[in-house]
């Protein structure tokens, strides 16, 4: 039991035990408040399809495109000791080559959507190689490189289609950002297990976590061993890229039309916060993309919670702050330590009872 | 590295110097006056990237202040006040006959009107207004932001339902248009007319707005009616009832009530899936147009513009093409 509570602040799930401690309070506290808050019912939607409805499922499906985000955004923060800010500027370009791509078709059927998926995503990787390449080439602190993306992504995105807000319909759109026939569960939930399970794949046959996370803790070091950090970091940006493409389309496909201004509004501080809550340290290096998605869900039921208590949304991001910090904190290297020597001193303390 | 710093400021400032000469350079070039008849008109605006407003608004002003019109429109967008007051300033410079003028900031504008009335250069405001003396001004045509929601709100009045339980999703706060759409309704709320289920700002936010209502239906408490402040908003919102079976617009369970009028809104009330778009129009340039033709001081120094509101059984598709925002 000892070495159990020893090994849960050290070894394997200690650094998931903040967000599922998080978890687990947020749970708790709101069945204290309504029983009923997590139950799951079936309902018709208006296209006839049976889907489940309920609080769980609106906090899992809107904090998609966070979690997928913050996949990404974990791999940048573990190789490049820094975080991009640009992602949901870059989020709104993505959005809008794919609105482009769609709207330039006579028609929208499935290839069209990949096709216009496809593009956006290229375009994403593209800007994510710039951000990359700032970081990587030019050694310029991360934050500081992406700002320069965070400054000016959403006038290009407004450039790309000139509307305010574009329109895109289609049932396959529909389909893609709120349920498909047949399906009760949404859409956009499956594929952020696509997603993680793509990368969780990725890490399985190649070496990329690995050579991340030595990048990370000491880039000379790595770079001794022959590994190419330059490329790791642009690569890191890259993937990025990659997932702020899905949740850009995401988003689009949610509501069928794209807003350059508001699109994935602020997301990126909460992609950090996402992988801070997930217990990764924002110093780069060990990384757990697991809880870094567990951390976006954190975040995500936080928000529902206040809603529910019609908490006004102009103060629902102090409560949240106020919570984050708290998560953060508790969390911090600092009060870990103090935790881990009180536990040893009780421990010790009753050896020594236990001897006497 | 120092040499290299201080490179660069050279070039910055050659540049800054070329810059200059080139912008003196064009304005040196214009027609001064209304050489040959064309009256020169000189606008001053928000970048039409702000919003599907400004868009139309800049379209408008295009399309109005033509050659075949009889005008030369030179224009000028920012949103920083400053760069605004210089670029008026330019224009006085250059001697245009007209200075419209729609201002980021409603402060700081005293001395260049003041130097446009000195150089008998007419000034009209548009959409916004300034903090100057009325003297400065020819004339001011602007929306009335109170006005548009109650026009809004007396319609939903009109509708006769049994009972007002309204979801109220806000913009942005403290924007002027978020104050005027809100006034009315709260109006309501307190005089107890209508129920406020929740009311709770989106800031815009399609995908918030969503969140909110979500979290309504999740909670089971009735409503029949979503009063949002944007056609955007309203699409979120709508979103979430599709996806919780709820019906809505004419003959619906939910009464559907968006802003702006866009033109992809305004299709979404022709196939009666929403119930009522309101606008705050964003044209004014024929009312400033026929103000400079007449050649006579307008009655009053504050026009105010004629707001819409668009009912679903009532719209037509030639209200769409007329004054939908957009594509």
């Amino acid at each position: 039991m000892k070495s159990d509570s020893r090994k849960f602040l050290k070894g394997g799930l200690g650094q998931l035990a903040i967000p599922i401690i998080a978890v687990a309070l947020l749970v708790i506290f709101n069945l204290i408040r309504d029983p009923g808050f997590f139950s799951i019912t079936i309902t018709h939607n208006n296209y006839g399809n049976a889907v489940l409805a309920g609080n769980l499922i609106s906090i899992i499906n809107g904090a998609s495109e966070l979690a997928i985000l913050a996949i990404g955004m974990t791999l940048v923060t573990a190789a490049t000791k820094g975080q991009d800010i640009s992602v949901g500027a870059a989020a709104a370009i993505a959005g809008s080559v794919f609105v482009k791509v769609l709207k330039s078709g006579s028609t929208i059927n499935g290839g069209t959507v990949l096709l216009a998926f496809l593009c956006s995503c290229l375009v994403a990787m593209l800007f994510g190689a710039f951000n990359g390449s700032l970081v990587a080439f030019f050694k310029i602190q991360p934050m500081i490189a992406t700002l320069i993306l965070y400054t000016c992504g959403r006038s290009i995105a407004y450039w790309i289609n000139g509307g305010a807000t574009p329109t895109v319909t289609s049932q396959i759109l529909s389909s893609i950002g709120s349920f498909a026939p047949g399906i009760p569960i949404p859409m956009p939930v499956i594929i952020v297990i696509v997603v993680t399970i793509l990368f969780k794949l990725l890490f399985h046959f190649t070496s990329l976590e690995l050579l991340t996370q030595s990048v990370g803790i000491n880039q000379d070091a790595a770079k001794l061993n022959g590994i190419n950090t330059t490329f790791i970091k642009l690569l890191s940006f890259i993937l990025l890229g990659a997932c702020v493409s899905v949740a850009g389309c995401i988003g689009v496909c949610r509501l069928g039309l794209i807003n350059h201004e508001t699109l994935l509004l602020d997301v990126e501080m909460d992609a950090i916060l996402a992988v801070a809550i997930g217990g990764n340290s924002l110093g780069g290096g060990k990384f757990k993309i697991s809880g870094s998605i567990i951390g976006a869900y954190v975040i995500q039921m936080l928000t529902i919670t206040l809603y529910a208590m019609k908490v006004s949304s102009t103060d629902v991001k102090a409560y949240k702050a106020i919570v984050i910090v708290l998560l953060v904190v508790i969390g911090s290297p600092v009060v870990k330590e103090k935790f881990r020597k009180l536990l040893q001193k009780r421990n010790s303390q009753k050896k020594e009872a236990s001897a006497a | 590295m120092r040499r290299f710093s201080k490179v660069l400021s050279m070039v910055m400032v050659l540049a800054m110097v070329l810059s200059l000469c080139a912008c003196g350079a064009s304005s040196g070039g214009s027609t001064g006056g209304s050489a040959g008849g064309t009256i020169t008109v000189g606008v001053v605006n928000n970048p039409p990237s702000e919003s599907g407003y400004r868009e139309a608004n800049v379209k408008d002003m295009e399309a109005v202040f033509s050659k075949e019109n009889g005008y030369e429109l030179k224009a000028f967008y920012s949103l920083k006040n400053d760069e605004q007051l210089q670029a008026a300033q330019g224009f006085i410079t250059e001697g245009v006959d007209y200075l419209l003028i729609s201002a980021a900031e409603t402060t700081g504008w005293d001395e260049v009107l003041q130097s446009a009335k000195e150089a008998g250069i007419k000034v009209y405001l548009f959409d916004r207004m300034i903090d100057v003396d009325e003297s400065l001004y020819e004339a001011a045509v602007v929306s009335d932001m109170a006005k548009e929601g109650e026009t809004a709100v007396n319609w939903l009045l009109d509708q006769k339902l049994s009972e007002y339980n309204v979801i109220h999703i806000q913009g942005a706060m403290g924007s002027d248009a978020q104050i005027g759409r809100t006034g009315a309704l709260d109006a309501q709320f307190a005089a107890g007319t209508m129920n406020k289920v929740v009311q709770q700002t989106a800031t815009w936010d399609e995908a918030e707005a969503k969140k909110i209502v979500e979290s309504v239906i999740n909670s089971g408490e009735k409503f029949n009616v979503i009063y949002a402040e944007n056609d955007g908003m309203a699409k979120g919102a709508v979103a979430a009832l599709d996806e919780a079976g709820i019906t809505h617009g004419v003959d619906g369970d939910v009464v559907v009530m968006g802003f702006d009028c866009n033109k992809w809104a305004l299709r979404e009330l022709l196939a009666g899936s929403w119930n009522y778009d309101g606008q705050c129009s964003p044209f004014q340039a024929q009312i400033i147009s026929d103000l400079i033709k007449s050649g006579k001081a307008p009655s009053s120094k504050v026009i105010i513009n004629e707001e819409k509101g668009f009912d679903a059984k009532t719209l037509t598709q030639g209200d769409i093409d007329t004054y939908g925002l957009g594509e």
